[in-house]
């Protein structure tokens, strides 16, 4: 289809406009709002005792969400595409509900569990572990809403290599470990790395599953993100920078994902 | 009776143990704790139950998230066919640059959108648009969360498409709304369709860019906080099971359209 230079201009200038609105101004706004004040203050807030032990403690969270879930992935991608058994069938259509369930109610079953009154709350309480309101329930919830990433990335990259040069290998004598770490893992590797870039962005943004499980206390149980929310939702102009510095190192952080995500997008076999 | 096979044996083919260890991980992870959210909503009477999901807080926060969810399917469904569009058949300086930037809503945490939605649209807004603490900013969010599903559920189809069979039709006399709506639009319709309902399914449990801007417009993911905080369990997993059904629904629709969840 042959569209006129003018009906292309005008498709093309809408599309951008609409992305420039949606996208870029958002971006613009808070690197502006965080250093409307002198980069100085802007350093100030992202150096306070809180702001520095909420970027660890988001660190630490994706740190031990994204291995877990990559082991996990990894493991349930070769289940899925290699058994094709009932059960397997099973786990396939149930990897995505972490992608459909409201983080807020991510938030509430964990409360149900591991609560005061839940399922095992009182075992737990019994024994001197606090898990909801502690780092530990944030953890759980961070490891529910990041689970289904490297799964989905790795099974269809999987699909599509097929097991013809393990079948190789281990005509040559290649036991089922050694076919592993040199075939089957180096063909997987770019769904892999996807995988654990969008894993990691979603570990380290997540807001609405931890707010429920969290004290929102500082120094313990307060991330990046509930710093940005804590802050921006305090009266007062000062703690609203605040809430852009820590903002600004969420961008930061994400740009870089960006930039990640961009880089192996192209090296990544479509999986579609 | 086991029958020869020529098929080398040691392929990597995971055997029960990590079947059994998958099975066991999503059991813990994600299957225990939305049992327990089920089992807390059907634990109750019926009649409270029904109260929990019939009082007029319920009914509304339930109506305004569905008719934002739809709106945000719709209206992602145009302009993201229309950005998929200039990304694929138009060609202009800055476009691969363009065409990164569209995964930004995956990789912005969502709190930072709300944040900047509150400085373009709240109270000290530089263009005096004062959207914050209104449905309509409900919405951009919305729009803004769920940008990439249908951009990058429609691409990689349209790239694909023959560009043949829009010549033949054209060289026939047919017009571009023609080719448009006969060729085209069949074509990317299941790809539209699926990441519409992906950007629906997104939309309806949303709350990481909403906590900040919504103030009193109840969206059912809020009622739903705001339910956990008052110590209210039951009336939370109420609510929270009619969400998880129409996520089902959702997922099963997106299935039967063959697309996949996530991206």
């Amino acid at each position: 289809m042959v569209i006129s230079r003018r009906a292309r201009l005008s498709l093309r200038a809408t599309a951008l406009l609409y992305l420039l609105l949606l996208l870029v101004m958002p971006v613009v706004v808070v690197f502006f709002k965080t250093f409307e004040h002198g980069f100085g203050v802007a350093w100030g807030w992202m150096t306070t005792p809180a702001a520095v032990s909420a970027l660890t403690l988001s660190l630490l969270m994706a740190l031990v969400a994204v291995p877990l879930n990559t082991i996990f992935g990894v493991v349930c991608a070769l289940v899925i595409v290699r058994r094709r058994g009932r059960l397997a069938a099973v786990l396939d259509s149930l990897i995505d509900l972490p992608f459909l369930v409201s983080p807020v109610i991510v938030g509430l079953a964990l409360t149900l569990v591991y609560g005061i009154h839940g399922w095992f709350g009182t075992w737990f309480a019994d024994h001197g572990v606090q898990i909801i309101f502690a780092p530990a329930g944030m953890v759980l919830a961070t490891v529910f809403v990041s689970l289904p990433f490297v799964v989905r990335e790795v099974a269809p990259v999987l699909f599509e290599v097929g097991d013809e040069q393990e079948q190789a290998a281990a005509t040559l004598g290649a036991t089922t470990w050694q076919t592993f770490w040199r075939i089957t893992l180096p063909s997987i590797r770019w769904g892999v790395i996807y995988g654990v870039i969008l894993s990691t962005a979603r570990a380290l943004g997540e807001i609405g599953a931890v707010l429920v499980v969290s004290s929102l206390v500082a120094g313990s149980t307060l991330t990046l993100p509930l710093l940005v929310y804590q802050r921006a939702d305090q009266p007062g102009a000062d703690a609203v920078t605040g809430a852009y510095a820590a903002a600004t190192e969420l961008a930061v952080i994400s740009l870089v994902v960006l930039l990640a995500m961009t880089a192996f997008r192209a090296r990544r076999p479509d999986p579609r | 009776m086991q029958r020869a096979r020529t098929a080398p044996r040691s392929t990597v083919r995971p055997g029960g143990l990590a079947l059994g260890l998958s099975t066991l991980y999503l059991s813990v992870i994600v299957l225990l704790p939305l049992a327990a959210v089920a089992v807390k909503a059907v634990t109750q009477s019926p009649a409270s139950f029904w109260q929990s999901v019939t009082n007029p807080t319920s009914i509304k926060a339930l109506v305004i998230t569905l008719v934002a969810s739809l709106l945000t399917a719709v209206i992602g469904a145009v302009t993201g066919t229309l950005v998929a569009w200039v990304l694929v058949r138009d060609q202009f300086p800055g476009r691969r640059f363009i065409n990164a930037l569209i995964d930004l809503p995956f990789a912005l945490p969502t709190v930072v959108a709300g944040l900047t939605l509150l400085a373009l649209y709240g109270p000290d807004s530089p263009f005096g648009v004062h959207l914050a603490f209104t449905r309509a900013i409900v919405l951009v969010a919305l729009l803004f969360i769920t940008l990439p599903f249908v951009v990058r559920s429609v691409q990689p189809v349209l790239l694909e498409l023959d560009r043949e069979v829009e010549e033949a039709a054209a060289s026939l006399g047919a017009s571009n709304g023609v080719i448009f709506r006969r060729i085209i639009l069949p074509a990317l319709l299941p790809a539209i369709l699926s990441g519409a309902a992906l950007a629906f399914a997104r939309a309806v449990g949303e709350i990481g860019s909403l906590v900040l801007i919504v103030g009193k417009v109840q969206i059912a993911s809020i009622v739903i906080f705001a339910d956990i905080e008052s110590d209210a369990p039951q009336a939370a997993a109420s609510l929270s099971l009619v969400l998880i059904v129409v996520s089902l629904i959702v997922l099963v629709l997106i299935r039967r359209l063959g697309g996949r969840v996530g991206h």
